[in-house]
């Protein structure tokens, strides 16, 4: 249920986004979903791709700081009011460091970093809420 | 702790009283022999009026005049020689900020001295003749390259002349050769030690032994050495001036550098009065050379700035020790009034416990007619996190520490790995962008 993804430490110059991004290109890594945090001074960036301990290893041989952090990555319909219903089944028990969305096709997804990923487990367990499988993450993108 | 193995027992091991008496006798020579052949210190003693018979022993060391750096400059190139220029074997020097060089002027005896000096050292570091010595330090008008060099053939060991630079090239011959020890400046040995590391080759050399110095580090700095590649290291000092690398060098137990008491005599001035700071005080480093010929110094001005204790230390050695360096007064930089070293914020980024490497830069800009320090810090795997509140509290954190340890406030900049500048030879710590003059 946890999946890996890969974060960065990017300095605020030009073409360090870049730089990162054409690295895991030139290695054929997919990047599935993607979000940049960003401070006056520096950014994180923070991917799902199709190979996260890969991406690790290639970003660090290249003299990047790069990180693997379990996250969720929630299912949610199509409808309105569908994200917020499952943010408050989870509200009162774990908290969000931080999340991002992405669409892709018959329904969307919402990566999330929780405080307590087991606690958020069982109670999205309980309400049946679907997530995506690591393996099935990786993939997305080339999934129909 | 291994067997201490010491080189000149007689010397290295004497009592104060001989070695007051001894330092005495030849402190009453060296004035004589300025006086008599070298015009600028002839010069120099006329102008306080000053006779060589005057000083009848080291009590009246403070007598003489000091020497200077500015004064080499402004005698450059022979202009504080005291032997016939044919006489002169060889010539070491530094480049100086200024552009001209101090070069500093040997007889074939200065170079079988600081050979024996350097020898001294070495065997104080554990190592013999059967040792492979492989040196990084720069070779040419440095002295560190050519100095340990000279020292390791006075102990008999194997050199392998390698010269600084081409890290890659540096590890192969490491390994290929067998060196058991290495001698470069301690930026330098942290750079190949993270890139022995990197490469996976630790278990492949057969390393025990790194003498580092040249530039200041900290304690903390050596440990980190000492674990990546499991070696003990030691702080060689000198300068070129008085000699090279040898002058000092710290022992097993690692406390303080012991400096070569037959050769020089050191004393600890307070920069504001000039005057004996006292044992335990911090001041000025100041050293008088008593066997050199070609170029002997009286009470030359270091600029270094450390403290000195004459007890015996555990090794058994009696010569006065040297804290490391607390900075150089040239080093200091005053900031908002506060004088601040780039070691005390490498100490304080060590001493956070974050296993941050000591890869750092102290950037002095002045804005608004407000200086302002900010120092760079490289954001390694180890302590990065994916949550911005994590890292704002870590740049929190080194800036409370460091303002806590140089009592001003300072800028943090959180950079990418490597992108601070690694020298080959020595480190860039501090940029002052701030046009004073």
């Amino acid at each position: 249920m946890l999946i890996k993804q890969l974060s960065v430490f990017l300095e605020n110059r030009q073409g360090s986004l870049c730089e990162a991004l054409e690295i895991l290109g030139r290695h054929d890594i997919d990047l599935i979903a993607l979000s940049l945090a960003d401070t006056t001074e520096y950014g994180i960036l923070r991917m799902i791709v199709s190979d996260p301990v890969e991406g690790q290893k290639v970003l660090r041989e290249q003299g990047l700081t790069a990180s693997l952090t379990d996250v969720i990555a929630i299912r949610v319909a199509h409808a309105t009011g569908s994200l917020s219903k499952v943010m408050r089944k989870l509200a009162d028990e774990v908290n969000v460091e931080y999340m991002y969305a992405f669409a892709n096709g018959e329904d969307a997804s919402a990566v999330m970093k929780i405080s307590d990923p087991v606690k958020a487990k069982e109670i999205l367990d309980q309400n049946n809420i679907k997530v995506w499988t690591a393996e099935e993450a990786y993939h997305l993108n080339q999934m129909k | 702790m291994r067997e201490e193995r010491i080189r000149d027992p007689k010397m290295e091991c004497m009592s104060r009283d001989e070695a007051a008496a001894l330092q005495s006798e030849k402190l009453v020579r060296v004035v004589e022999r300025v006086y008599k052949d070298s015009p600028f210190y002839a010069r120099k003693f006329r102008e306080i009026g000053l006779e060589p018979g005057d000083i009848k022993g080291i009590e009246d060391i403070s007598k003489i005049p000091f020497t200077t750096k500015e004064e080499l400059r402004e005698n450059y190139p022979f202009g504080l020689l005291a032997v016939p220029k044919s006489q002169v074997a060889r010539l070491q020097g530094t480049s100086g900020t200024t552009g001209k060089l101090t070069i500093a002027s040997y007889t074939q005896s200065d170079v079988n001295m600081w050979g024996e000096c350097v020898a001294r050292c070495m065997t104080m570091g554990g190592l013999s003749e059967s040792d492979i010595i492989h040196v990084c330090y720069g070779y040419g008008l440095f002295t560190g390259g050519m100095g340990i060099d000279f020292g390791a053939r006075a102990l008999g060991a194997m050199v392998i002349p390698m010269s600084a630079g081409n890290t890659k090239r540096q590890i192969m011959c490491m390994e290929d050769l067998g060196a058991t020890a290495i001698a470069c400046t301690p930026s330098y040995a942290m750079h190949l030690a993270e890139s022995i590391r990197d490469a996976g080759k630790v278990d492949d050399m057969k390393l025990r032994v790194g003498i580092h110095g040249a530039e200041p580090w900290t304690v903390e700095m050596r440990h980190q050495i000492e674990d990546i590649l499991g070696i003990e290291c030691y702080d060689i000092y000198g300068l070129c001036e008085v000699m090279g690398p040898g002058v000092a060098m710290d022992c097993q137990y690692h406390k303080g550098l012991h400096i070569q008491h037959d050769h020089f005599i050191p004393e600890i001035l307070d920069p504001a009065t000039m005057e004996s700071a006292g044992e335990g005080n911090i001041g000025e480093l100041v050293f008088t050379t008593l066997d050199k010929e070609a170029m002997p110094l009286l009470r030359y001005r270091t600029k270094d700035l450390t403290d000195i204790t004459y007890e015996t230390c555990e090794c058994g050695r009696t010569q006065p020790r040297i804290s490391k360096f607390k900075g150089r007064t040239d080093d200091m930089k005053v900031i908002r009034g506060v004088n601040v070293f780039p070691t005390q914020v490498e100490t304080t980024l060590l001493a956070m416990g974050e296993g941050i490497l000591p890869h750092y830069q102290m950037i002095v800009d002045r804005k608004d007619n407000m200086d302002v320090l900010t120092v760079m810090v490289e954001v390694e795997d180890r302590f990065f996190s994916d949550e911005i509140r994590l890292m704002d509290d870590l740049k929190a954190r080194i800036g409370g520490a460091l303002k806590q340890a140089l009592g001003i406030a300072v800028k943090v900049k959180l950079v990418e790995p490597k992108t601070i500048e690694r020298s080959e030879g020595k480190a860039k710590r501090v940029i002052d962008n701030r046009n004073l003059v």
